[in-house]
């Protein structure tokens, strides 16, 4: 962004305010992340960073609320992480699994009424997640699955099935489908053409899906909130508790961990993001 | 001279045109098969439930089937003076069958609802109704306790009779049914609601606002800069974009305590006394901080990938043809992004005008919002009806904004991402 020798002195000052602008607003992004992981490994029970810290003092530092997390058994954290994975995990697979074959049926141009569909289909990623939790509240407590497992992975697959529409028939829409038709005439049947033509070409779309249904299950609070029993509670639930009661150390190290995984599906979502805009961009030549 | 035209016919005789629309309808099926799964799956688990929201926020059968034939001897009192002896003793056995089944406590709280006061006089006629001897039930019930000898109890009986209501409606502008059934305003230090509404809107606005003002330029210089310094600073983006929810609300309290790094560093360069840290968290700064830097991420996508799409050769030329930097911004660059500063606008402002979690947690009393009193009416009070109308209202006013988008913008305008 080198200015031209000839910029006008007021451009050039117009132009450093704004490159001043751009960095604070990325100060103010990003910052608040990396305040989380020195305060982690916090040896006082204090938020604030101590002294000791501020002098790189070893003894300052310490992985007790790391060992607390895992051992500690005021909150339960171990419990609330398998629950919050297996939630996850159940919930991403049925919203892909509908989520795919509900976008390759939107994406035919055979499809009657696609805009009104459409809209039912996004329509919990549009509505309040506030509303969303009281309706699927209502829903769940009339089919007695409210307080179970079920009924959680039930909610999340309706929040995380919009995501997987999306971006899926997002891929569908470069999708060439003379390849399509050129193995049904060479005798592949509908399923067999699905799965060795269709879905590799769109895998990165149903998988982009699948993250965004996963990160939605498990960050997911409001509708637990309503439906969480005792037995069932996840992270966000106790991160939720945790903080409302009083802000531990112990939430940080979570907190960490919780970055951490964030960044790694980041890395796989950007990954697959640019493969994908490489294979349509194939398609488009 | 045969004017008739040949019919094309497949191999099998058919005429190619029903063979044809046979097909077409094949795969019509064939495609709606597809999606049938998932729609089915979202009408009855969630079009349906938001449906009976509906349905519950105006039921009040309640009461009616509670009262029966005291509603039914009702019909024939004009209301004005106390209600005849059938009315008393139509409620006596009422009353009685609500005892004999343990229900009388939640008559109580619901005729509560209606007028305050109700709750002590039922317990009380509980207790003196099982010495009440047959016949003249007028005077029996009146001695138990003044209150049932005043004709305004009666009437808000009466008030309860129909088996839908507006009611809750109308509480959620705090508003009422008078006794004479007049809509009328609420007590001045009893309106709450008006005020939650009004601040969710002020916030959601001004969040929008402040998203708007500080994504435009990040999105500017990230749809500018060179691919590898843009991938780089995409990441700023788009770490917190994935990071949870709870995470980033956590680390806005650790920042905006009063021991916390932005008091120290308002201290530290002489803004504020160290004896005199202002209150940062627990009221509405802390609610615009932290949701602005939240929903920042939703704003800073649909500009970015809307700016990606405007080619810079556009800016040459406006100043090539004499146009100042400011101008050829303003008349041809700003034009072209609108689409993508009306999808942040709509995405951040409808995200921020149902949020929950982050009022709830740095936000205190002054900072709460309309959503959080949802969900204090679902799981604190358990008055569900209330809760499922506030959320109605709600829903109505964010389906109005799209409404209005769509006509304004239009709704295919939208670029996500």
């Amino acid at each position: 962004m080198a200015l031209p020798r000839y910029t006008e002195p007021h451009y050039r000052a117009w132009h450093y305010l704004y490159l001043t602008i751009c960095t604070a607003v990325f100060f103010f992004l990003i910052a608040p992340l990396f305040v989380i992981f020195p305060l982690s490994f916090n040896s006082e029970e204090f938020l604030v960073f101590t002294d000791g810290m501020m002098r790189l003092d070893p003894d300052a530092f310490s992985t007790r609320w790391y060992k607390d997390m895992v051992y500690g058994t005021k909150n339960p954290w171990g419990l609330a992480a398998r629950n919050s994975f297996i939630i996850a995990f159940f919930a991403t697979i049925g919203s892909v699994l509908l989520g795919t074959v509900a976008a390759l049926g939107l994406s035919s141009r055979h499809m009657p009424y696609k805009g009104l569909i459409m809209a039912i289909l996004i329509s919990p990623m549009i509505v309040p997640l506030i509303i969303s939790g009281v309706a699927i509240f209502f829903f769940m407590a009339k089919a007695g699955l409210a307080a179970t497992h079920t009924g959680i992975i039930l909610a999340h697959i309706i929040l995380g099935t919009p995501f997987v529409v999306i971006t899926v028939t997002a891929t569908l829409s470069g999708f060439d489908h003379s390849v399509t038709r050129a193995a049904a005439s060479l005798g592949s049947n509908p399923v067999n053409t699905f799965m060795k033509i269709t879905l590799p070409l769109i895998l990165p779309g149903v998988i982009s899906g699948g993250l965004f249904a996963f990160v939605t299950s498990f960050d997911e609070v409001v509708v637990v909130l309503f439906l969480a029993g005792l037995e069932s509670t996840t992270i966000p639930i106790q991160m939720w508790t945790g903080l409302r009661e009083q802000l531990s150390p112990t939430i940080l190290a979570v907190a960490t961990c919780l970055i951490v995984l964030s960044t790694l599906i980041l890395v796989t979502a950007e990954l697959l993001r640019r493969r994908s805009e490489r294979l349509r961009g194939i398609n488009r030549h | 001279m045969n004017s008739e035209t040949q019919k094309i016919l497949t191999t099998d005789g058919i005429p190619l045109e029903v063979s044809l629309k046979k097909a077409e309808r094949k795969n019509k099926i064939k495609a709606f098969l597809l999606v049938a799964p998932l729609l089915l799956f979202i009408i009855i688990t969630y079009v349906i439930p938001i449906g009976s929201m509906l349905t519950r926020s105006i039921d009040d059968k309640m009461v009616t089937e509670m009262l029966p034939k005291t509603f039914k001897s009702m019909e024939t009192w004009d209301g004005q003076e106390l209600p005849p002896e059938e009315v008393f003793e139509a409620f006596y056995l009422d009353f009685q069958n609500l005892v004999d089944e343990r229900r009388e406590g939640k008559l109580s709280t619901q005729l509560n609802y209606t007028k305050n006061g109700f709750k002590s006089i039922i317990k009380k006629l509980r207790r003196k109704s099982k010495s009440f001897v047959e016949g003249n039930y007028k005077e029996q019930i009146m001695s138990v306790h003044k209150r049932w000898a005043d004709v305004e109890y009666w009437q808000a009986i009466k008030r309860r009779a129909p088996a839908y209501t507006v009611q809750k409606y109308l509480k959620g502008i705090d508003m009422y049914k008078n006794d004479k059934g007049e809509i009328v305003n609420v007590s001045e230090d009893r309106r709450i609601h008006r005020l939650l509404w009004l601040r969710t809107i002020e916030v959601a606005l001004f969040v929008t606002i402040f998203c708007f003002l500080m994504a435009y330029p990040i999105a500017h210089l990230l749809a500018t800069l060179p691919m590898k310094y843009s991938n780089l600073l995409m990441i700023c983006v788009l770490l917190p974009f994935w990071t949870s929810l709870l995470v980033r609300t956590a680390s806005w309290m650790i920042l905006l305590q009063q021991q916390g790094i932005v008091n120290d560093f308002f201290v530290f360069i002489g803004l504020v006394a160290n004896d005199a840290r202002p209150e940062m968290m627990y009221n509405k700064t802390g609610t615009y901080v932290a949701m602005t830097q939240i929903l920042l991420p939703f704003m800073v996508l649909p500009l970015y990938s809307v700016m990606k799409t405007i080619s810079p050769s556009l800016m040459r030329a406006g100043k090539s043809l004499g146009g100042t930097p400011f101008t050829t911004f303003w008349k041809i660059y700003f034009p072209l992004t609108i689409p993508g500063i009306g999808a942040g606008c709509l995405l951040v402002f409808i995200l921020a005008i149902g949020y929950y979690i982050t009022p709830a947690l740095v936000g205190g009393a002054s900072g709460t919002l309309i959503s959080n009193q949802i969900a204090f009416h679902m799981k604190a009070t358990l008055d569900w009806s209330f809760a499922s109308a506030m959320g109605l209202m709600l829903l109505t006013g964010v389906l109005a904004i799209y409404w209005v988008y769509n006509k304004i913008v239009g709704i295919d305008n939208i670029k996500l991402g």
